[in-house]
């Protein structure tokens, strides 16, 4: 005799306490496996394109900051050393290893969010507490920077607003002195936690022949085997001058490739950040920040792809120049827009709470996806 | 009980007036259902956070809008979100109050000119009692933005009605 | 890692009936410029030849060209008539290293081109937002539908030069 069941469409709405914005996901299960899930985005959609062929080149960089408003300063970066390369100006040293030392800092806070809120989907409250203590140690180092706390408009065309505070860089090895113990609470509490082990490991398994073709980059792709990083295999602006590994997901706790792994080479780079981090303010050079910055920014006619290593992957700007002082054109590539598609790959044969570990470690920010 | 604590000897009448009994009890326990949009919404988790602790007002977040009182709309609303934004305050239960924090919420914030998408403005869909300026306001903005709203519960009457829904 | 003088010439000795332009000067990043019905069997051959292996699509972003005649229409709103849309596909090969770009011209009136969906899934959402945002039509794309908008959004496609704002959306006021 066999039971004839249905199948049901469950919908996890736009408001939802885990699903880190408004993102709807429609899910289609069978009891309680999922058969197909439909992810459909666009509630934060916020014109990013159209106001760039409006605004001025300098004015398009506060809009560029709310995009992915967890780290801002790699998208500023981003768009910056585009225009920069079209309009061929070079920038002083200090200049690159303030903005080096700023990405840095700030791909840290953005992995302790995404670890914080992984572990507050997972279900474990406290880590979330403990990672946005450390994170407010970073953001006052921003704030005595440049004034804001999240979305800065610090780095500009051809330099940077404000030179670094004089207390700076004193205050940056005390935060690196007082988090490196930090982390190591963090590991003992979360990541060799059995039952997290127990939630992540084995779930969502992302060949990396599927990744490559799907467009996967950043820590996903690295978490599938693959060591591939824009900072050291397209380097720009002076990452080569810094010694660092890079982490790959070795399939530790379960296979290579499942959400433990992505969720452990987010905590492993961030001790490859402070690295950068030390060496950087080691090796500052003096200079002026502001020099370099030109009175009327007008690029030639032409078009450039210019892309960095966000904390998320790959962010992309295709700017396209008609020798005005707007741009023509700018579309961004912003990786959690891609890195989205693949939940429908990752989540068949998975149960309902899975979604949700799925989901927490591909690390997506809302307003890229919709820009 | 704070300033009444164990203070007298003997039993005793408290008086006071139902209004201001009321009141009390709801400025004191604010739930607020967990909506965050956009940026608006990281400064909110931060407001949340130990450092600036929101759990110190009697405000915890709720995962869904019918154990809430109050919805804090943090970050832009879209022409696409608003239908949902609409449904989810006409799910809450009364007294239901509403915080508008940050300035796309307020007024449409930076995308007022060219956003084709962007509604400009949440007070366009559901009636708002506090507005919080700011892009992203601080932590320190938002709390002043609920002790605002305390007092407006502070004062408001049961019986009489003095504000109009649009 | 080939550089784009070796890519053209692979291209050229495989495929002669098809004619390609080649724009090795553009100052920042050399072009091939290929035609629009033709694009799939070439996206096909750059994945799969053993030496070029270009086995993942970076960016696919589509350009309203703007070069048309301007009109008036009927409200008296200024549109354009005539003139072209541009796609560039941008590719790169992790194994050897080497990055192209593709640019592909078609007709602004009635767009249309093949979809890559099947070469690269990478490009299934990137094609949604170009039909979404430009009226780009793709063929055989799996599942061609609004992704940004709202699926019931009927005043045309907002990046093209010359969108219109409409007044109601639903009953809510759309303009400031």
């Amino acid at each position: 005799m066999s039971v004839k069941t249905e199948e049901m469409v469950l919908n996890m709405g736009p408001q939802h306490p885990s699903t880190h914005g408004v993102l709807r996901l429609e899910l289609t299960l069978d009891g309680e496996i999922i058969t197909k899930v439909v992810p459909h985005i666009g509630y934060l959609h916020r014109c990013f394109e159209k106001h760039c062929e409006v605004m001025t080149y300098p004015q398009v960089i506060p809009y560029t900051d709310r995009m992915d408003y967890l780290a801002a300063m790699g998208n500023e970066f981003g768009y910056v050393i585009g225009v920069e390369k079209l309009l061929g100006i070079q920038v002083p040293e200090r200049v690159e290893y303030i903005r080096v030392i700023m990405a840095e800092l700030q791909r840290i806070a953005s992995h302790l969010v995404a670890i914080g809120t992984y572990g507050a989907d997972i279900g474990a409250f406290t880590p979330f507490l403990y990672c946005f203590r450390d994170r407010e140690r970073i953001l006052n180092l921003f704030e005595i920077t440049c004034g804001a706390r999240l979305l800065y408009n610090y780095i500009w065309i051809g330099g940077l607003s404000h030179d670094l505070h004089p207390d700076f860089i004193r205050l940056t090895k005390e935060f690196i002195r007082e988090f490196k113990p930090n982390l190591k609470e963090l590991n003992n509490i979360l990541t060799y936690n059995k039952i997290f082990i127990d939630r992540t490991a084995n779930v969502g398994i992302l060949p990396l022949e599927t990744a490559i073709n799907f467009g996967i980059t950043g820590p996903m792709l690295r978490a599938s085997g693959l060591r591939w990083d824009l900072r050291k295999d397209d380097t720009y602006s002076v990452y080569n001058k810094f010694d660092f590994e890079i982490p790959v997901g070795k399939g530790k706790m379960g296979t290579v490739g499942d959400s433990w792994d992505r969720y452990y080479v987010r905590v492993l780079e961030m001790e490859e950040s402070i690295k950068i981090i030390e060496q950087a303010i080691a090796q500052l050079p003096d200079g002026d920040v502001t020099s370099a910055i030109p009175k009327k920014i007008k690029p030639p006619v032409g078009h450039i792809y210019s892309r960095v290593e966000n904390p998320r992957g790959e962010l992309g700007y295709f700017i396209i120049s008609d020798g005005s002082t707007s741009p023509f054109r700018v579309k961004v590539r912003a990786p959690s827009f891609v890195n989205l598609q693949i939940m429908d790959e990752l989540c068949r044969g998975h149960l309902v709470a899975d979604v949700i570990a799925i989901l927490g470690s591909v690390d997506i920010v809302l307003g890229e996806v919709d820009r | 009980m704070g300033l009444l604590d164990k203070e007298f000897s003997e039993n005793n009448i408290l008086i006071t007036t139902t209004e201001n009994l009321f009141n009390w009890a709801r400025l004191s326990s604010l739930w607020q259902v967990g909506f965050g949009l956009a940026c608006c919404a990281i400064e909110m988790m931060a407001t949340s956070a130990s450092h600036y602790d929101f759990d110190r007002f009697g405000v915890i977040p709720r995962p869904s809008p019918r154990q809430s009182d109050v919805i804090i709309v943090s970050g832009t609303v879209t022409l696409k979100m608003a239908l949902r934004v609409k449904r989810l305050y006409e799910q809450m239960p009364d007294p239901k109050y509403v915080i508008s924090m940050g300035s796309c919420s307020n007024c449409g914030g930076p995308y007022w000119e060219h956003g084709y998408h962007v509604l400009k403005g949440v007070d366009r869909v559901i009636p708002v009692d506090v507005y919080v300026p700011g892009c992203p306001p601080r932590p320190e903005a938002l709390l002043e933005g609920l002790l605002k709203l305390q007092e407006k519960i502070r004062y408001e009457s049961i019986t009489k009605k003095n504000n109009e829904i649009v | 890692m080939k550089s784009f003088e070796e890519i053209s010439e692979l291209l050229k000795n495989n495929f002669s009936d098809i004619h390609f332009e080649f724009h090795p000067e553009a100052k920042f990043e050399p072009y091939i410029l290929v035609p629009a019905n033709k694009i799939d069997t070439v996206c096909l051959f750059l994945r799969d030849n053993n030496e070029l292996y270009f086995d993942s699509l970076i960016n696919l972003s589509a350009v309203d060209d703007f070069n048309g005649n301007k009109i008036k229409d009927d409200k008296g709103n200024e549109i354009m008539q005539g003139g072209t849309m541009s796609i560039y596909y941008h590719m790169e090969s992790i194994k050897f290293r080497h990055k192209l770009l593709i640019k592909v011209i078609l007709d602004r009136d009635n767009p249309s081109v093949n979809s890559v969906t099947s070469i690269w899934n990478c490009a299934n959402w990137h094609e949604r937002e170009a039909f979404d945002l430009f009226g780009i039509n793709f063929n055989n794309h799996p599942d061609l539908r609004r992704i940004l908008m709202p699926y019931d959004w009927e005043f045309g496609h907002p990046l093209r030069k010359d969108y219109q704002n409409p007044e109601f959306y639903q009953g809510m006021k759309v303009p400031y």
